[in-house]
């Protein structure tokens, strides 16, 4: 084992007090291991890749209740977990999964609550395959992981039909105030630990629906709206307080709110700034940030234009640039929105692509056209200033560069024109810098994100935590919630003890 | 939400919009805007800040009926609120003393001058202040903008006040006349890019408060992107205001215009929807 797959003391106390509890004991006795690994995992349920393509509705249907129990009795319930050190926020997925195999559904949704306070967002979202599954000693045994994140969803969606999640018992009020800023998976997850644990929490929210990017950026047809506004609805029933449309750095600093009795902040203001790759022709109309076309699509609901009045352009020959998650979910909107021919262009080759496995195969069954190892080089407009056609060059695979991954190499003289008349550049995000250009004294990195102790996630303000994409540049929700709780940690220590030692 | 205190018609089919933003109002600095969304349904706009009242916690701006969404908004009654009302955004204008100002602006952007004017005229400078109207009946706040210009000057198309002119040669006018030091100009593009055309000559410098197609307003989206001085800028974080002689206009005039079919059909459907 290495260091990273080491759980906390505590973490591992926990578990391997539920693992030796009796109910478990006799459960595990109950199926010899053979026949558990004798069973097939069970499919996600999904709408047809015709029908799908056509409309908004969510694509994956979730697993019902007999077939997620058959999932998880494949579970091996093993001595030595792997999955658990693969999950950023450390969920106790062992005792999830035997709560599920027993039929004790809303137990089991307690029992994620425990680590992770949106469930349903990261059953759909989170990528399993790099993670919890992929450390699955069932994956190792027999090649097919248990289907750690379908079920996930299934108990939470579980949850949701039956009224939500309980909440826990009220705490003792501490009377301490703290200010998270973005309404993020981060920021979410942050105000949900505080307000547990008795601060009174205000989110304060640029954007006037709650979410961040699961709001803006996620489709509905990968995370419906429906699941956020439930998440939302409890933070809120925990006593969490909601400032939309309120951006902090423009309408208050940080030091304003300190004044205003804040004792505590933690900044997860995302990584909203799109890069794009500068090259001529970028700012043609029809050329778009992935941030813009799908926050044009999801928040706004262009996709309802004229019943909503935000507009979007539908492309007949779309084009989308990149290879990650974002990417997926802006190609798929484009077919979503009526585009006949709908591009995936990514510089390298399939296995580079950082895309979730499963997202890159429902492109594939929707129609999506993948064209690796091509990079655009300019974008061609018309007399309107409105693209038509890109030139791209084609790549070749060359050494592994600091990401590991093989760096792509033109191939010289490989120019070649395609036309175009919608463009999508989803080539990645930068952290916002209205924050930091506000709040002085705030260190920031070379890539301009917030300097932090990965222990606690401080920055270099006493008093300032912050986690997510404006720490990290661009990484997961669930990687967002890990910080998120590390945090949260770290402010409740700081409220009840005092400020750290030399501050 | 915010509440609309007041919505008063100045002239015909330009709107004053007073409403209750305490927070806004406490921080509000000349040349910022806000995003505006007018109902559920709505699109988000950046409007500029055309004045604030801190004591009574309000914020001014002043709108042109033009599509569904400004349109909507010049419907509103007092009392009614508004799901967005969210600012002060953008960077504030560089106020400072350089000697003579020229503020000009024409349509919303006459309001939206005023801050400017009577900034630049706090700090010490003389303030010229040229409004341009397409006819006498739709100058506005005559009393406000005089109140702060040391001259005042009207260019109307239907030379009621003195010659079928145009804003670029009341500018040419102005520069022949006596030593200006910084043109400051806020309306629509054609407004702007004219005038930086005229100042150009004389490298005088000359800021324009941009105003291409925004959504999120904080720097999120890049709806905004303009092109300066060969850099491509976002309206919103990056500005508005930008050096007029370095902007790309044509780029500007192309992506205001990116929309142009799709507004008119929104403006057909609401009207359908709203007078059946």
């Amino acid at each position: 084992m290495s260091d990273q797959d080491k759980l906390s003391p505590s973490l591992a106390a926990a578990v391997l007090a539920e693992f030796e509890k009796g109910w478990r004991k006799e459960l595990r006795r109950s199926i010899p291991p053979k026949e558990r690994l004798a069973i097939d995992r069970r499919p996600m349920p999904q709408r047809a890749a015709a029908a799908r393509n056509r409309d908004f509705d969510e694509v994956n249907l979730g697993l019902r209740p007999g077939e997620a129990m058959a999932e998880a009795r494949r579970c091996l319930d093993c001595a030595k977990p792997g999955c658990i050190a693969g999950c950023p926020v450390g969920i106790d997925i062992p005792t999830f999964v035997k709560l599920v195999e027993k039929g004790q559904f809303a137990a089991a949704a307690a029992k994620i609550r425990e680590a992770n306070s949106l469930p349903a967002v990261c059953g759909r979202v989170c990528p399993q395959e790099s993670q919890c599954e992929e450390r699955c000693n069932l994956r190792k045994a027999s090649g097919v992981a248990v289907a750690v994140g379908n079920l996930e969803r299934f108990v939470s969606d579980e949850e949701r039909r039956n009224g939500g999640a309980v909440l826990p018992p009220r705490p003792a009020p501490t009377g301490r105030k703290v200010a998270v800023i973005g309404a993020g998976p981060a920021g979410l997850t942050v105000a949900g630990e505080l307000a547990r644990s008795g601060h009174a929490v205000t989110i304060f929210e640029a954007l006037h629906d709650a979410g961040g990017v699961l709001v803006y950026g996620i489709p509905e047809f990968r995370l419906p709206k429906a699941i956020l506004v439930a998440e939302v609805a409890y933070l809120q029933r925990l006593g969490v307080e909601f400032r939309l449309n309120f951006i902090v750095g423009r309408t208050a600093t940080i030091d304003d709110l300190r004044a205003e009795g804040y004792e505590a902040f933690f900044i997860g203001s995302g990584a909203g700034l799109p890069n794009f790759m500068k090259v001529p022709g970028e700012n043609l109309v029809g050329v778009y940030s992935a941030n813009e076309y799908l926050t044009r699509v999801n928040l706004m609901r262009a996709y309802d234009f004229p019943r909503y009045d935000t507009p979007v352009f539908p492309g007949r020959r779309a084009a989308v640039i990149g290879g990650g998650n974002v990417a997926m979910d802006s190609v798929r909107t484009a077919k979503r929105l009526g585009a006949e021919q709908a591009l995936i262009i990514y510089r390298r080759s399939r296995a580079e692509m950082p895309a979730r496995v499963e997202e890159v195969h429902h492109a594939e069954e929707e129609g999506i056209e993948f064209h690796f190892l091509t990079a655009p080089t300019r974008y061609i407009g018309d007399a309107c200033g409105r693209v038509r056609a890109m030139e791209c060059l084609r790549m070749e695979l060359g050494e592994p560069d600091a990401s590991g991954r093989r760096r792509p190499v033109p191939v010289p003289g490989s120019e070649f024109t395609t036309e175009v008349d919608l463009v999508v550049v989803a080539i990645g995000q930068s952290p916002n810098p209205l924050i930091l250009q506000t709040t002085p004294g705030l260190k920031v990195g070379k890539w301009g994100t917030i300097d932090v102790d990965w222990a606690t996630m401080a920055t270099s303000i006493p008093g300032v935590y912050a986690g997510g994409d404006i720490v990290r540049g661009g990484a997961t929700v669930i990687l967002a919630m890990g910080d998120a709780r590390t945090a949260a940690a770290a402010i409740d220590a700081r409220l009840r003890q005092g400020p750290a030692a030399g501050e | 939400m915010p509440r609309l205190l007041r919505r008063e018609r100045l002239v015909p089919n330009i709107h004053l919009l007073e409403v209750e933003a305490p927070e806004i109002a406490r921080r509000a600095q000349p040349g910022q805007f806000v995003i505006v969304m007018p109902d559920a349904r709505g699109e988000r706009v950046p409007l500029t800040i055309a004045d604030w009242d801190r004591d009574r916690g309000t914020v001014t701006s002043v709108v042109m009926a033009v599509g569904t969404t400004t349109r909507k908004l010049t419907l509103l009654k007092a009392g009614d609120t508004l799901p967005i009302f969210a600012g002060p955004l953008g960077r504030p204008s560089e106020i400072g003393r350089v000697g003579t100002v020229l503020c000009a602006g024409g349509c919303f952007g006459l309001a939206a001058i005023y801050p400017l004017a009577r900034a630049f005229k706090a700090a010490g400078n003389r303030v010229l202040v040229l409004a341009d109207v397409k006819a006498d009946y739709l100058l506005y706040w005559r009393d406000k903008l005089e109140a702060v210009a040391d001259a005042f000057i009207v260019s109307s198309r239907d030379g009621l006040y003195g010659g079928t002119d145009y804003v670029p040669r009341h500018v040419r006018d102005i520069l022949a006349r006596e030593t200006v030091d910084r043109v400051v100009a806020v309306g629509c593009t054609y407004l702007m890019s004219s005038i930086a055309e005229a100042t150009r000559p004389a490298g005088i410098k000359t800021v324009v408060s941009l105003n291409p197609i925004m959504v999120d307003g904080t720097g999120m989206c890049g709806a905004c992107r303009v092109t300066v001085d060969g850099q491509t800028r976002f309206a919103c974080v990056d500005g508005p205001d930008f050096d007029a002689h370095k902007v790309d206009w044509a780029e500007l005039y192309a992506r205001r215009k990116s929309y142009f079919d799709d507004e008119i059909r929104s403006l057909c459907a609401w009207e359908e929807e709203r007078f059946p």
